[in-house]
């Protein structure tokens, strides 16, 4: 390495002109609308917290529905989804390779459409009526005896959002455990195996977890990035926003019914700076958890 | 008895391998399923989509919901080749700029000595978990201040910043050793030089996964066109098959969005399939400290 004063600068200019632009801006600027009242035709106007205010005391919804839902949804589809990777792709490394290969890329395919570019899938699955194939398989076991209206029904709706979302999880956090798990280091095994690590569980708790922390860091953050990215999927699976008896409302379909359908933005930036709070106190606990300094 | 030798990467099968196969196939076949799904439905001529009760395999394949897709979109007057074009055009766009203006980044946070270096790491590390969909609203103001609202940089430029692929290709580089770098300083190459000949070469791996990221991100993504576009021309076809896909419950529909569900995966699966060895090459290097 050596020192060179202007052209790093240079390097990094246009990563950091885009990224400025469509990252760094966007949360600013979600930040400062928050503190405003606009309904993007007048000029914005300063309200300070009001629209904290309301949300925490005016906004039945999102305290009866959305929060809840939310909340629900990204601890069942966040851990869920990552302990669940993490079990495959270690489970995955026992195995001889050809058959890993085949069968990470049938846990991988899932995510490449991510989830909701395949809603179509799921709504004929889970159709209404007597010939849709949940309906069809369930009535001919004799579970039920009427067709249910999945998509329709709040008894349903976040439990149909959790299996999709669950189901195009293993994204790039599992294929990055899985060359973690590959990568560690096999005298360590040895030397454990020597220090009286009795079977499998042991190996995988005093060897395997922490010489892959980075990794394991890695995949948390991606879980994380992957759960509240799929948040859309209710109202893909409904086709309505809001969803039916706001049963799979999340905070991503309440941004978008006060930004896009009432045009309350400033409103909207408040409920957007409570989501990257949510999603930024999901990773401050994936680090404390996994972080090696 | 000391618990003999790890099972970790076998070379050879075992019956002690049974057991994972055991938890691993009943999910296989639970992932595999719907993708299965949708190739049947696909290929089901008419009197097989209607079938009462329904079944999962198809049992005379049959190109018409291909044949169907493209008759509806000429029918509404855009004809799918646009689509496809936009798509394409978008695609083999921000792949190229994001892959590029990362590894440029990548290269110097991963070889240089400058002010502001770790801050900006930090940084990109804080954006890996930037959701866009949580900022639509700012987003969708930026673009329209910015004046692009409805050209080919609303799809472009929005997503061309992606922290994952500058991480994976910073890490990548870290491995590189700094002898290489030094030896071409003394031969006199300009910085330039150096990232083009010899850093992008060694980083074949990391470029092919950062790609397919960006690949999956662009070729699916429904944001720009919906929020960023207002003219039909200018939307890409992930938005059009995405419209497909809203209204199922004709059953004709139904076949004709399986179809498009399924042009929309196969480019995927394709390319991931080419990449994949790259791709776990990658990965060993991910880990967030």
């Amino acid at each position: 390495m050596y020192k060179d004063n202007k052209s790093p600068y240079l390097f990094l200019l246009p990563y950091i002109a885009v990224f400025s632009l469509f990252i760094i801006v966007p949360v600013a600027m979600a930040i400062i609308l928050s503190f405003t009242n606009f309904n993007t035709v007048e000029i914005p106007e300063f309200i300070g917290i009001l629209n904290y205010i309301n949300l925490l005391t005016q906004d039945e919804i999102f305290m009866q529905y959305v929060l809840p839902n939310t909340v629900l949804f990204a601890m069942i589809v966040g851990p869920g989804g990552y302990v669940l990777s993490f079990l495959l792709a270690w489970s995955l490394a026992q195995l001889t390779p050809l058959p890993r290969m085949v069968l990470a890329l049938i846990f991988y395919s899932p995510s490449m459409t991510q989830g909701v570019a395949m809603a179509v899938v799921w709504k004929v699955i889970f159709s209404g009526n007597q010939a849709g194939y949940a309906n069809s398989l369930l009535m001919q076991w004799g579970v039920i005896t009427e067709p249910l209206i999945w998509l329709q029904d709040t008894r349903f709706i976040l439990l149909i959002m959790i299996i999709v979302a669950l189901w195009s999880s293993m994204g790039v956090g599992f294929l990055a455990m899985l060359a973690g798990v590959l990568n560690v280091d096999e005298s360590l095994y040895e030397a454990g195996a020597i220090d009286g690590i009795k079977n499998r569980l042991q190996e995988l708790i005093y060897i395997t977890i922490p010489s892959m922390k980075p990794q394991m860091l890695f995949g948390a953050v991606m879980a994380i990035v992957g759960t509240f990215s799929t948040g859309a999927i209710g109202v893909e699976l409904t086709g309505a926003n809001p969803t039916p008896g706001y049963a799979g409302q999340l905070i991503v379909n309440h941004i978008e019914d006060y930004g896009f359908i009432r045009f309350e933005m400033g409103y909207a930036a408040a409920l957007s700076v409570v989501l990257l709070l949510i999603i930024y106190l999901f990773s401050y606990v994936s680090k404390k958890l996994f972080s090696e300094s | 008895m000391a618990f003999k030798g790890n099972g970790i990467n076998p070379k050879k099968f075992h019956k002690d391998q049974l057991k994972f196969y055991l938890f691993l196939i009943p999910f296989a076949i639970f992932m595999l399923l719907p993708i299965l799904f949708i190739i049947n439905h696909a290929l089901k001529p008419l009197d097989e989509l209607y079938a009462f009760p329904p079944r999962f395999f198809v049992d005379k394949p049959i190109l018409d919901n291909f044949r169907n897709l493209f008759d509806l979109a000429n029918t509404s007057g855009i004809p799918l080749s646009r689509y496809i074009f936009n798509s394409l055009l978008v695609t083999v766009a921000v792949v190229f700029l994001s892959v590029f203006i990362s590894s440029l980044a990548g290269y110097v946070l991963s070889k240089k000595h400058f002010r502001g270096k770790h801050t900006i790491f930090e940084i990109n590390n804080a954006a890996l978990m930037f959701v866009p969909i949580a900022v639509t609203i700012p987003r969708f103001l930026t673009v329209s201040y910015l004046g692009i609202e409805d050209t080919y940089f609303a799809h472009i430029l929005p997503l061309i910043a992606m922290p994952v692929g500058l991480f994976l290709i910073k890490q990548f580089i870290d491995q590189i050793p700094n002898s290489l770098i030094e030896a071409a300083v003394i031969d006199g190459a300009s910085n330039f030089k150096i990232y083009w000949k010899i850093i992008l070469p060694l980083i074949k791996p990391a470029i092919a996964t950062a790609s397919i990221l960006a690949f999956q991100l662009v070729w699916n993504d429904l944001e720009t066109s919906t929020l960023f576009t207002t003219s039909e021309s200018m939307r890409t076809l992930a938005f059009f098959m995405n419209t497909l896909a809203a209204d199922t419950n004709v059953v004709v529909g139904q076949g004709m969005a399986a179809a498009a569900a399924l042009i929309m995966f196969i480019p995927n699966l394709i390319l991931f399939i080419i990449l994949q060895s790259k791709v776990m090459n990658t990965m060993s290097h991910s880990g967030l400290k």
